[in-house]
């Protein structure tokens, strides 16, 4: 059993790393195309939202846009706080906060 | 070189606060289901991949035979494909082996940060060290307190801290969103996102959420130069 759980992480940690590693190391010696920078350009907000959006859309695994999810309400002070201040630390200060108050209501 | 490995850590704050309760949380569940304090270390140091680390625990608690444990984690973390690849024209400076240390620190979470951060910076070898470290040494040490605590520990999900990450994400989007494109490209993602994930299931709404919105904004770059170019004749 234990030589088994070595086994099964030691090949987990293969496959992890492979992804990670691969386009880094390689994609990086060659000269890309523009079009395929321009794309690559547009990934990190897309991975940003194509995140967050289930994560305060969705509550308990449905899609919840009502007044019952927790996820959704915290959101909303934390947009604020994100638009006026442009702060990471203020928006996640605000965020955790609003959740520790939803979860004493 | 120091001030750079200071604002890598700087910036994985509030990835190392978000960590803690999802990390005690795997912590926990996992020593329920008969993985060693030993194991959880091993797997949260060398796999290093949330959802993955808590399917595959599942799945080795339902007795699954190794290969489809470890084929699965393969199709849960391919999206790290993207992030990886959007982040190679920024490392062209950096040699093999600074890359595949680097690499190795890639999540969902240091992406949103580091993905964001090389726009509007020079990427240097220190802050992704400060950064990948930091949030690294977080995830592995709420994993292994979750395993040794065990269920003592279940109340700390209700401090909130289990929004920060979603708070980290809105705080990092909000200022990208500059221009329309940036917008709709925003709005695509997340939208095709929540829709994958409420028919699909699994972990694949990332991955092909990302590519699709990401093209449609390539896409209407063209669309809107033939129409400013037709503007000029």
């Amino acid at each position: 059993m234990e030589q088994q759980t070595i086994l099964i992480i030691l090949g987990m940690s293969i496959v992890t790393y492979i992804p990670r590693a691969l386009p880094i190391i390689v994609l990086s010696k060659f000269k890309l195309p523009d079009w395929f920078l321009r794309w690559l350009k547009y990934i990190p907000i897309a991975i940003l939202s194509a995140l967050l959006f289930p994560q305060i859309m969705m509550f308990e695994d449905h899609v919840n846009i009502s007044l019952d999810n927790k996820n959704l309400l915290a959101a909303i002070p934390s947009l604020l706080a994100a638009y006026k201040t442009k702060s990471l630390f203020i928006t996640v200060l605000v965020g955790i906060i609003s959740m520790l108050l939803l979860n004493l209501l | 070189m120091i001030i750079e490995w200071r604002k890598g850590i700087k910036a994985a704050l509030p990835i190392m606060v978000g960590y803690v309760p999802i990390g005690l949380a795997f912590g926990i569940l996992a020593s329920q289901q008969g993985i060693t304090v030993g194991n959880i270390f091993l797997m949260s140091l060398f796999v290093y991949a949330g959802s993955a680390q808590f399917i595959a625990t599942a799945m080795m608690f339902s007795g699954i035979q190794a290969i489809s444990i470890i084929s699965t984690t393969l199709l849960v973390n391919l999206r790290h494909l993207l992030m990886s690849a959007s982040l190679a024209p920024h490392m062209k400076g950096f040699s093999s082996f600074i890359q595949s240390l680097i690499s190795f620190g890639i999540t969902d979470e240091t992406f949103a940060v580091s993905g964001n951060y090389v726009q509007n910076n020079k990427a240097s070898a220190g802050f992704f060290g400060g950064l990948h470290i930091a949030s690294h040494a977080s995830w592995i040490l709420s994993t292994v307190i979750g395993g040794i605590f065990g269920s003592k520990l279940t109340e700390t999900a209700k401090w909130g801290l289990d929004f920060a990450l979603s708070a980290m994400f809105i705080g990092l989007m909000i200022p990208q969103l500059k221009d329309k494109r940036g917008l709709l490209v925003c709005i695509c993602a997340g939208l095709l996102s929540l829709v994958l994930k409420t028919y699909l299931g699994g972990n694949y709404n990332v991955i092909i959420a990302a590519i699709i919105a990401a093209t449609i904004g390539v896409m209407t770059e063209k669309w809107n130069n033939k129409q400013s170019l037709s503007y000029l004749e």
